[in-house]
C-alpha cells in the first residue's frame, strides 16, 4: 500500500533508498522535517545540525569528497549563507553525489522575504531537480544522486513551502546499496587555488553543455498530449495547479529537470501549439529564459510573481474566471497575529525592555520576533538570521558619532547566537562598540519546532554532546559585562537592563529558561525545577487597570462587563509574570 | 473536477486540528482514495490562525483549496469560521464550534470580541453550531473536542464504506481510544 507522506517525509526516505550517507541542515521553515526524518535512518545515514547553513554545507562538500553521497538541507535564505562554498564546490564537480535542498517559501508563511532560489542554480551553474508532489520527492532524490555522479556536478533540489508540507501517496521503493567511494588526494579537482580554478572554470561550461542535452533527453522533462490550442510549461508545484484548471483542455511540458532547461524541447513543444502559457510561482526563471531563446509565451503579464499561486489565482489570470464568492464580512473579523505562548520565557524580557524609552532595538529571527507584536512592541528592526548585533552596532555608531543620544540594543536566540549571532557580537567587541547584547536563551531551537543546538547538550540523533556555555563563550571573546538572569523574574531584568544602560561599554545579557513548550531534559529539571502552580484574579482585589494585560499572555483576559481581568487556568502554566506587574497584588497562586 | 472533495479544517495553533485531520485521511487512504493534505507549519502555530486542507477523489491534483472550492468547512472556533468562509463553495457546508478564542488585538482590550457571528455565518451557509468542548468536557477530557467536531463532519461527508471508529482505534494512544469513540460517537449524532 501506498503511504501518506509531506515532501519533506519523502525526501527522507528518497535518501534513504538512494543511498545517501550523510546529511546536515540548518532547521528553518519550511525545510526543517527533512533532516529530522533523515535522522530516523540513523544506521544508515549519518545526520548531523550544523550550527548555520555555510557549516551544513561545508561539511555535507566534505562528506561528499570523502566519497559518501551527501546531502544538505535548509531554507531559501539560509542558502544566501551557505553560497560562498556553493559557488566554489560547483566549479569541482563531486566524489560521492552532492545535494543542495532549497525550501522556498512563496507567500511567506514563515519567512522574510520570498526570493526565488530556482536562480541559484544558474548562477552557480550547477544542476537543478523540481519536484511536484511527495512521489516526486523521493523519486528526484534517486534521480539527483545520479545525476550528481555521472554528470560530475552539485545538485540543486529547489522544493517550495506547499511540496515541503502538503502530504500526498508516495510507493516505497527499495534501499540502493551504494558503498563509499574512494577518497584520493586531488589538488586539481578540491583545491581552489587560482591555477586549478582557472582549469575547472572551462570544465564547468563542459559540463554544462552536456547537462543541457541531458535535459532534452531525460523523462524528468515530459510531455502530455492533450490538443494543440493551449500548450503548458511548467514546474514544482505549479504543474498540479495546472492540471487542475485546464484538465485535458491543454497539452503540457512538465519540468522536473529546470537547469540547464531543454531548450530543444521547449522549442519543439512550442512550435506545435497556437498559445504557449508558462505557469511557475514567483519570479520568471523559465519565462525570461524562453523568451531569450526567441520562444514566444504568456507569463508574468498574467499571472503574479508575488505570492503563493493556487487554482483560483491561475483560472482568473489565464481563463478571466471569476467565481461567484460568499463574501467575509471583515468588520466581524479581527486579526489573529501569532503570539508569545503563555508562560513563554521571552515575555518577562520583552516586556521590561519595551518599557526603556530612548532605546533601538535590532531583533533577530526566532519566537522573539514576536516580542514587537502587540503589546510588548520592544523591537525596531529584523533583518536576517543572526543580524542584530550588527545591524545595533551601525545604528548605534551612526548615532554616537553624529550626537543622537539613544542606545541600541540587540535581541537574539540560543541557536541564532551560535548560527552567526557570534559574529556580530565580534564586530561591536573588536570595534569599540556599546550595543547591549541580548541572548535569550531558551534551551532550544524554539520556532522551528525544537530542535537541538550547540547549547542544548544534545546532537540531531539524540547522543549527548558538548553543550557550548554561551556565557563562558561571551566571556572568551572578551566581553567584559556579562549577566546571566531569569527573565520570569521581571526585577531581575530589570536591574540587568538598567545596568547596561548604565555602562558606556558592550555588555551581554543572557536570559537562561526553557522555552515552556519543550520537553525538559534531566538537566533541565534539575536547574530550573517544574513550573506546576496555577494563577488567579482575586476579583476583589482587581481593580481592573489592565496592566496585566499589556504582558500580552494568551492566558489572561479582560471582562469588559465586570471590568476586571480572569486568568483561564487552562493555558496558564505559573511563570508568575502577571502576579508580579500586578499594583494590587490581585493575582496571586492558586 | 466535481468527483473530487475538499474539506478545509480551521482553527486556533494548538487546538488539535491535526488529529482530526490524521483521521479523516488516514480513512480515506484506507478506502482508496487518491488524498492530498496541506497543513501549516513555523511560525503560525503560535497562536494564529491554522488551516488544514485535504483533498481527496480518484485523482488529486492541487493540495491546497483555493476560495470558493471547499465543500466543507470546520471551524474549531467561531470567528475563524467567518475570516475564511470565502472559501467555502456557494452552497457548502460549515460545522462551527461555537468556543471562541480571543486573538492579541481582543485579549489587549483594544477591540471586543465581534458579536453575531454564528447569525453571520447562518445567513451566508448551511451552518451547523455544536458545543464540542462542552460535550467533551462531559465525557471526561476537553481536548476530545476535536473528534466531536470528527464526528459532526464524518456525518456529513456520508462515507459510510469507511468504518471511522476503526480508523480512531488505530490513530489515537490506546488509553483515549474509549474517550475518543465516545467523543467521535457523540459528534455524528448531534
Amino acid at each position: 500500500m501506498k503511504k501518506l507522506m509531506t515532501g519533506n517525509e519523502a525526501v527522507a526516505q528518497g535518501a534513504y533508498e538512494a543511498g545517501i550517507s550523510y546529511a546536515s541542515a540548518y532547521p528553518g521553515t519550511p525545510s526543517t522535517e527533512i533532516l529530522e526524518n533523515i535522522a530516523l535512518f540513523k544506521d544508515n545515514i549519518i545526520s548531523e545540525w550544523a550550527p548555520n547553513e555555510k557549516v551544513a554545507l561545508e561539511t555535507a562538500i566534505g562528506a561528499s569528497i570523502a566519497g559518501a553521497r551527501s546531502l544538505c538541507a535548509m531554507k531559501m535564505v539560509g542558502v544566501n549563507v551557505a553560497a560562498d562554498p556553493l559557488f566554489t564546490y560547483a566549479y569541482m564537480g563531486v566524489n560521492g553525489a552532492l545535494i543542495l535542498i532549497s525550501a522556498d517559501d512563496p507567500g511567506m508563511a514563515s519567512s522574510q522575504n520570498e526570493q526565488d532560489n530556482r536562480h541559484y542554480a544558474k548562477f552557480a551553474k550547477i544542476a537543478m531537480l523540481e519536484p511536484s508532489d511527495s512521489q516526486e520527492c523521493k523519486d528526484m532524490i534517486k534521480s539527483a544522486v545520479e545525476i550528481s555522479e555521472k554528470y560530475d556536478t552539485t545538485v540543486l533540489f529547489r522544493m517550495t513551502q506547499r511540496v515541503c508540507h502538503s502530504k500526498s501517496l508516495v510507493q516505497l521503493g527499495e534501499k540502493v546499496e551504494a558503498p563509499i567511494k574512494d577518497y584520493a588526494k586531488n589538488n586539481a579537482k578540491f583545491d581552489a587555488m587560482p591555477v586549478y580554478s582557472r582549469a575547472l572554470r572551462y570544465k564547468l561550461e563542459d559540463r554544462l553543455k552536456k547537462l543541457e542535452e541531458f535535459s532534452n533527453e531525460t523523462d524528468l522533462n515530459f510531455i502530455e498530449w492533450n490538443n494543440s490550442k493551449i500548450g503548458i510549461v511548467t514546474s514544482g508545484v505549479s504543474y498540479q495547479y495546472a492540471k487542475e484548471v485546464f484538465s485535458n483542455k491543454a497539452s503540457y511540458l512538465k519540468l522536473g529537470f529546470t537547469y540547464p532547461l531543454p531548450m530543444k524541447k521547449i522549442k519543439d513543444f512550442a512550435s506545435k501549439v497556437d498559445t504557449l502559457y508558462v505557469i511557475e510561482e514567483l519570479e520568471p526563471y523559465i519565462e525570461e529564459q524562453l523568451k531569450a531563446n526567441g520562444i514566444n509565451c504568456i507569463g508574468k503579464e498574467k499571472i503574479p510573481n508575488i505570492g503563493e499561486l493556487n487554482t483560483d489565482i491561475v483560472a482568473k489570470s489565464l481563463l478571466e474566471i471569476e467565481k461567484e464568492l460568499i463574501e467575509t464580512a471583515e468588520e466581524k473579523v479581527v486579526n489573529r497575529p501569532p503570539t508569545l505562548c503563555a508562560g513563554c520565557p521571552h515575555r518577562g524580557f520583552f516586556y521590561e525592555l519595551g518599557k526603556f524609552k530612548n532605546v533601538m532595538v535590532a531583533g533577530d529571527i526566532g519566537c522573539y520576533g514576536l516580542g514587537g507584536s502587540e503589546p510588548l512592541k520592544a523591537k525596531d528592526t529584523c533583518i536576517c538570521m543572526g543580524g542584530s548585533v550588527g545591524t545595533a552596532h551601525g545604528v548605534q555608531k551612526v548615532f554616537d558619532k553624529f550626537g543622537k543620544e539613544m542606545r541600541t540594543v540587540a535581541t537574539m536566540g540560543d541557536s541564532t547566537f551560535f548560527h552567526t549571532g557570534i559574529n556580530g557580537l565580534i564586530g561591536t567587541l573588536y570595534n569599540g562598540g556599546k550595543v547591549i547584547t541580548c541572548i535569550l536563551d531558551n534551551r532550544t531551537t524554539g520556532m522551528t519546532g525544537h530542535q537541538e543546538n550547540p547549547g542544548t547538550g544534545f546532537t540531531l540523533e539524540g547522543e549527548v554532546s558538548a553543550d557550548i556555555d554561551i556565557e563562558t563563550v561571551v566571556r572568551a571573546l572578551g566581553c567584559k559585562n556579562v549577566r546571566t538572569i531569569n527573565p520570569h523574574r521581571l526585577e531581575e531584568v530589570r536591574e540587568a537592563l538598567q545596568w547596561a544602560l548604565s555602562l558606556e561599554e558592550p555588555s551581554v545579557i543572557i536570559t537562561r529558561y526553557p522555552c515552556v513548550l519543550k520537553k525538559y531534559s534531566d538537566a533541565d529539571k534539575e536547574e530550573f525545577g517544574v513550573l506546576k502552580d496555577k494563577y488567579f484574579v482575586k476579583k476583589d482585589l482587581c481593580i481592573g487597570c489592565k496592566i496585566c494585560i499589556k504582558t500580552g499572555c494568551p492566558a489572561i483576559r479582560f471582562n469588559n462587563i465586570e471590568k476586571k481581568s480572569f486568568i483561564m487556568e487552562s493555558q496558564c502554566v505559573g511563570c508568575s509574570v502577571c502576579s508580579q506587574v500586578c499594583p494590587k497584588d490581585a493575582i496571586v497562586r492558586r | 473536477m466535481s468527483s473530487i472533495k475538499s474539506v478545509l479544517l480551521v482553527g486556533v495553533g494548538g487546538q488539535g486540528t491535526i488529529l482530526a485531520s490524521n483521521v479523516l485521511s488516514k480513512g480515506l487512504v484506507e478506502a482508496g482514495y487518491d488524498v492530498k493534505m496541506s497543513e501549516v507549519h513555523g511560525m503560525a502555530q503560535r497562536g494564529g490562525s491554522v488551516t488544514t486542507q485535504i483533498r481527496f477523489g480518484e485523482k488529486v491534483y492541487s493540495p491546497i483549496i483555493g476560495r470558493g472550492e471547499a465543500d466543507i468547512l470546520v471551524s474549531f472556533e467561531l470567528m475563524e469560521a467567518l475570516r475564511l468562509i470565502e472559501f467555502l463553495k456557494p452552497g457548502g457546508k460549515v460545522i462551527v464550534n461555537n468556543q471562541q478564542i480571543p486573538s492579541a488585538p481582543i485579549l489587549a482590550g483594544r477591540v471586543d470580541y465581534p458579536e453575531g457571528i454564528l447569525e453571520e455565518l447562518q445567513l451566508k451557509a448551511d451552518t451547523k453550531a455544536i458545543d464540542a468542548v462542552g460535550i467533551a468536557k462531559e465525557l471526561g477530557n476537553e481536548k476530545a473536542m476535536n473528534i466531536v467536531l470528527f464526528g459532526a463532519l464524518s456525518k456529513v461527508l456520508e462515507l459510510d464504506n469507511i468504518d471511522w471508529e476503526d480508523v480512531i482505534r488505530n490513530t489515537v494512544k490506546e488509553k483515549f481510544i474509549d474517550l475518543n469513540i465516545n467523543a467521535y460517537r457523540a459528534g455524528r449524532n448531534i
